[in-house]
C-alpha cells in the first residue's frame, strides 16, 4: 500500500495537567479530503499547531509523505509543502492582500536575502498572488489593506496565502467560521475544486460543508480519536453519535 | 582567607541589595505587566530622602523610617497621577514615558539638592567590626545590611505564598482578568503593588547610602543590574531573582577584588592593568550572555511551558 | 497610488532643502555656530535613521544603539592615537567593528522578545560603556583627544567646516536612499512581514532569526559610521557617547519623528536637538520640561510627527 502523505503516531501533548492530544493516531492518503471533527475543546487546533511545528509534542511523531518531521520547525515544514490557515486569522494586518499572498509565494521562490529591487515589482510574484487571489475569488480587493477588508474576505484570503506556497498538504483550521450562507457556499465550492489538486485536512463545524465534502472523517474527543472512516460509516457510528452528532449533546468519555 | 570571607560577605549584601531592587521590578512587572525604568530613580530617592532626613532628625532610624514612608508615598503618587494610565500599552510607550520620569527626577534632584550629591554618615551605634569567626571581623552595618534584606525577602516569601493578598498578587501574575472577574478591586491592588515595589526600592536605596552613595544617576546604573538579574534568574519568579542576584552579586564583587591578581599572574602586569578593569565590568554580562545561549527563559522561571 | 505631493513628503522636501543650503546661509550671516550644530544634528539623525530600520521597520526595540556610536568613534579615536591616520583605514574599521559588534549581540539578544530584547539591548551597550571606562590606555572615563581628523588623502579636507557638513549630508542621504531600496527589497519586506505578525511568517516558509540578525547588522553597521563621523565632528570620543541615556535619546528622536517612516528620523532628530538647545537656553533644567513632556507625547502622540501629518493630509 503507497506511504499516506500524512502518518500521525501516537501523538501526546499536555498542558500542565491536561492532556490535549491523547495517543492520537491517523492516516491521510493523497489526494483525500480528510475531515477532522469534534466538540469545542477537543483539541483540533492543538492537533494541528503540532502538525504545522508551531507546538511541540510530548511524545509520538509525525510522518510527512514518509519523512519524519516532528522536531522540524514550522518553516521548514512549509518548505516541504505543508501550508495551514489559522482558526483565528492571522494575516499581515499593515500589508495590502496582494502583498500578503506574494509575500507568500516569495518564501518559496529563491531566498529572500536581496536587498535592492522592489519586491513588490517582481512579475512572477505578483502573477503568483494575482492567480491565487483569483482562485478564491478576491481579485478586486488585491490592492486593500487587509485590516479594511470584511471577516469573510479574510478568511478567504487566508486561503489564498496558503495556496501560493504550493503545498501539498493543506491543513484548513475552521476556514468557514464566521462566514455567512453565501460565503460559506462559495469556500465549500472552492474546496472542491481544490481537492483535485492538493490533499486537504479540514478541520470544521459546519456538518453540511464536511459531509459534503469529505471523503475520510475522524473524530476527536477530549483529545482522542474515537471513530475514523467514510461519512457513511461516522454517520451510523453510535458512539460518534452520542458524543458529538446525536440528540443528547453530552459528552461520554471513551473507556 | 580574610579577604576572601570578607569578599564574599560583601558580594552576598551586594546581591541582596540587588535583590530589593529586582524584586520589586518583578512584581510591577509580573503583575500590571509595566516596564518600570523610573524604578531606579525610586532607588535614588530613597537614599536623598534618608540623607534628609537622617540630617534633619539626627536619628539614623527615625531619618530610615521617613524616608521609606516618603518613597512609599512617592510612588503611589506617581502610579496614582501618571502611571497607572499607561498599563495595557506596547512596553515601547512604558520605556519612553518612564524614561521621561528619570530625566525630570535626575534634573529635580539636581534642583533641589545640587549637583554634587550628599552624605550620609554610618550610624555610631553599628560602626564597629564584628566578630564573625575567630580572627575575622566583618563591619556591623553591613551585617545590618545582611539581616534587613533577609528578612524582608523572607516576609516577601510568606506574604506572597502564604497569604490571601499574595495568593492575589500570584493569581494576577498569570490571570489579569479572572482577578477583575472576581470583584477584587483591581485598581487599589495595583497601587499597592507599585507602593510595594518602590519601598523595596527606597528601601536598598537608603541602605546602601552610608557605604556607597547619594548622588545624581546612582538609580540607572544599579536598574540595569536589576534587569540583568531578571533575565538571568528568569521572568515572573521572585525565588530566581533570589538566587541570581546573590549570584550576580557575588560574582561581581570576587571578580573585581580578585580577577586583577588572577590577570597579573598569567599576563604580563601591563595587559593586566589595562584587562582587569575592563574585564571585571564585563564579567556579570558575560553571564547573562550565556544564559541566554544556554537557557533563554532564565534559570528558575516561574511559568514552564 | 498615493498622491506623491502630500504634507509629510512636502515638509521632508522642505528639511532637505535647508539642509542643502545651511552653508550657504551660515556663510552670508558668519554664523558659524550654526553649522557646527546642524553637522552634529545630520550626524544623529544618520544613528536614528539606522535606529528606524530594526525599531520602526523591523519591530525591534533596541535600547542599545549608542553603543555603535562609541564602537565607530573609538575605532577612530583608537587607530588615530597608535598613529594610523588614513580615513580610509579608520572608517572601513569602525563599519567592521559596528557589525561585528552587532553580529554577536545580536545573535544573543534576539534569542528573546519584547521587553526582554529591550533590557538586553540595554544591557550590552553598558556594557560596552564600561569596557570603554576600563581602557585606561585610551582616556577612560575622561575620553580620548583626537588630534587629526581623519585623513583622506586629498580627497576631502574634513577640518574644513563645510566639506566636513556635506560629507555628512552626503552620508545621511545616501543612508536613506539605501534604507528606502532596502526595506522595498525582498528583505525588507519579510523583516515588516515579521514585525506584524510573526507566527503568520514562520507558517509560510519564513525563519524569523536569520532575517532579524541580517537586518540588526545593517543598522549597527550604519550608525558605526554615524560614531566615525561624531568621532570626527567632536575630535573626542569618550564612553559618555555610549551611556544608555544617549540610547534613549536615539529612540526620542525615532518615535518622535514616526516610526517607519523615511524622513520621521531626520525630522525627529532636528525637532529634538533644536528643542534641547532652545530649552536649555531658556534654563539650565530644560530636562525638567523635556521630562514630563515626554510622557505627554507617549500619552498623546501617536505616529510621531510625520504621523500627524499623514492624517492631516488625509483629513
Amino acid at each position: 500500500m503507497a506511504e499516506p502523505l500524512l502518518r500521525v503516531q501516537n501523538l501526546v501533548r499536555r498542558f500542565g495537567g491536561i492532556i490535549a492530544t491523547d495517543h492520537v493516531s491517523l492516516e491521510v492518503t493523497r489526494g483525500e479530503l480528510h475531515a477532522l471533527i469534534g466538540p469545542n475543546g477537543a483539541g483540533k487546533t492543538t492537533l494541528i499547531s503540532q502538525l504545522t511545528g508551531h507546538l511541540v509534542p510530548h511524545s509520538g511523531s509525525i510522518y510527512l509523505a514518509g519523512r519524519d518531521i516532528t522536531r522540524l520547525p514550522a518553516y521548514r515544514r512549509s518548505a516541504l509543502g505543508l501550508a495551514r490557515s489559522f482558526q483565528i486569522t492571522s494575516l499581515l494586518l499593515d500589508f495590502t492582500a496582494a502583498d500578503n499572498v506574494a509575500l507568500a509565494a516569495q518564501a518559496h521562490e529563491g531566498h529572500s536575502f536581496y536587498f535592492f529591487g522592489n519586491a513588490r515589482k517582481e512579475g512572477g510574484l505578483r502573477r503568483t498572488a494575482h492567480a491565487a487571489l483569483g482562485r478564491v475569488g478576491l481579485i478586486e480587493r488585491a490592492d486593500t489593506l487587509v485590516s479594511k477588508l470584511s471577516h469573510g474576505e479574510q478568511r478567504e484570503l487566508e486561503l489564498a496565502v496558503a495556496l501560493a506556497t504550493r503545498p501539498q498538504l493543506l491543513l484548513l483550521d475552521e476556514p468557514m467560521a464566521g462566514l455567512g450562507v453565501t460565503e460559506s457556499a462559495r469556500m465549500v465550492k472552492l474546496l472542491r475544486e481544490l481537492r483535485k489538486e492538493v490533499t486537504i485536512v479540514l478541520v470544521e463545524h459546519d456538518m453540511e460543508a464536511v459531509f459534503a465534502l469529505a471523503d475520510r472523517i475522524s473524530v476527536l474527543v477530549y483529545g482522542r480519536v474515537i471513530a475514523s472512516g467514510s461519512p457513511s460509516e461516522i454517520r451510523s457510528n453510535d458512539e460518534v453519535r452520542r458524543a458529538y452528532l446525536g440528540d443528547q449533546h453530552v459528552v461520554v468519555r471513551h473507556g | 582567607m580574610l579577604l576572601v570571607v570578607e569578599q564574599i560577605l560583601n558580594g552576598l549584601q551586594f546581591g541582596l541589595l540587588l535583590f530589593l531592587l529586582a524584586a520589586g521590578l518583578t512584581l510591577v512587572f509580573g503583575i500590571m505587566d509595566f516596564v518600570n525604568l523610573a524604578h531606579g530613580s525610586l532607588y535614588m530617592m530613597g537614599a536623598y530622602f534618608a540623607a534628609t532626613f537622617v540630617a534633619w532628625t539626627g536619628s539614623f532610624v527615625l531619618g530610615a523610617v521617613l524616608a521609606l514612608a516618603a518613597t512609599l508615598l512617592l510612588g503611589i503618587v506617581l502610579e496614582y497621577t501618571a502611571l497607572r494610565h499607561l498599563y495595557g500599552r506596547d512596553h515601547l510607550d512604558h520605556v519612553l514615558a518612564t524614561f521621561g520620569l528619570i530625566l525630570f527626577f535626575n534634573e529635580a534632584v539636581r534642583l533641589i539638592w545640587g549637583p554634587a550629591g550628599l552624605a550620609l554618615p554610618l550610624p555610631s551605634w553599628l560602626a564597629f567590626p564584628v566578630q564573625i569567626l575567630p580572627g575575622i571581623h566583618y563591619p556591623a552595618y553591613r551585617l545590618a545590611i545582611i539581616v534587613v534584606a533577609l528578612v524582608v525577602a523572607l516576609l516577601l516569601y510568606l506574604g506572597v505564598m502564604r497569604t490571601r493578598i499574595g495568593m492575589l498578587i500570584r493569581a494576577g501574575a498569570s490571570n489579569r482578568e479572572m482577578i477583575g472577574a472576581l470583584g477584587i478591586n483591581i485598581k487599589l491592588l495595583y497601587t499597592l503593588v507599585f507602593g510595594l515595589g518602590a519601598a523595596l526600592a527606597g528601601l536598598a536605596g537608603l541602605m546602601q547610602a552610608p557605604i556607597l552613595t547619594v548622588q545624581i544617576g546612582m538609580g540607572e546604573n544599579i536598574l540595569i543590574l536589576a534587569f540583568v538579574i531578571i533575565v538571568i534568574g528568569g521572568i515572573g519568579s521572585i525565588r530566581g531573582a533570589f538566587l541570581a542576584a546573590i549570584f550576580v552579586g557575588l560574582i561581581d564583587t570576587l571578580g573585581r577584588a580578585f580577577l586583577p591578581n588572577l590577570l597579573r599572574q598569567i599576563l604580563s602586569s601591563a595587559a593586566a592593568a589595562t584587562a582587569a578593569p575592563a574585564l571585571s565590568s564585563m564579567l556579570i554580562y558575560l553571564l547573562m550572555a550565556i544564559v541566554l545561549v544556554v537557557r533563554p527563559e532564565g534559570l528558575f522561571p516561574a511559568a514552564r511551558r | 497610488m498615493k498622491a506623491f505631493v502630500n504634507a509629510s513628503n512636502a515638509v521632508a522636501a522642505l528639511v532637505v532643502a535647508a539642509l542643502l543650503l545651511l552653508p550657504a546661509y551660515s556663510a552670508l550671516t558668519g554664523n558659524v555656530f550654526v553649522l557646527t550644530l546642524v553637522t552634529r544634528i545630520v550626524i544623529l539623525a544618520l544613528a536614528a535613521a539606522s535606529l528606524n530600520l530594526i525599531m520602526g521597520y523591523g519591530g525591534m526595540v533596541s535600547f542599545g544603539h549608542a553603543a555603535y556610536l562609541g564602537i565607530g568613534g573609538y575605532a577612530v579615536g583608537i587607530l588615530a592615537q597608535e598613529g594610523f591616520g588614513s580615513g580610509f583605514l579608520q572608517f572601513p574599521a569602525a563599519l567592521l567593528a559596528s557589525a561585528i559588534y552587532a553580529l554577536v549581540i545580536g545573535a544573543l539578544s534576539l534569542r528573546t522578545r519584547g521587553v526582554y530584547f529591550i533590557m538586553i539591548t540595554l544591557a550590552f551597550a553598558q556594557m560596552a560603556y564600561y569596557v570603554a571606562s576600563g581602557l585606561a590606555r585610551y582616556g577612560g572615563d575622561d575620553g580620548l583627544t583626537i588630534y587629526k581628523r581623519s585623513d583622506f588623502a586629498g580627497l576631502f579636507n574634513l577640518s574644513n567646516r563645510v566639506q566636513f557638513y556635506y560629507l555628512c549630508l552626503t552620508c545621511l542621504l545616501a543612508t536613506i536612499w539605501l534604507i528606502w531600496r532596502i526595506v522595498n527589497s525582498r528583505f525588507g519586506l519579510v523583516v515588516q512581514g515579521l514585525r506584524s505578525n510573526e507566527q503568520r511568517m514562520q507558517a509560510i516558509g519564513f525563519p524569523a532569526r536569520r532575517y532579524r540578525l541580517a537586518c540588526f547588522v545593517i543598522a549597527g553597521t550604519m550608525c558605526g559610521l554615524a560614531g566615525a563621523l561624531l568621532a570626527n565632528n567632536t575630535d573626542f570620543v569618550s564612553p559618555a557617547v555610549m551611556y544608555w541615556t544617549r540610547s534613549g535619546d536615539l529612540m526620542v528622536m525615532v518615535i518622535l519623528g514616526g516610526m517607519g517612516s523615511l524622513f520621521g528620523p531626520v525630522v525627529g532628530a532636528v525637532v529634538y536637538l533644536v528643542l534641547e538647545e532652545l530649552l536649555s537656553e531658556v534654563t539650565e533644567y530644560w530636562a525638567l520640561i523635556m521630562g514630563p513632556l515626554l510622557l505627554l507625547i507617549v500619552l498623546f502622540g501617536r505616529g510621531g510627527i510625520m504621523g500627524l501629518l499623514g492624517r492631516l493630509s488625509r483629513g
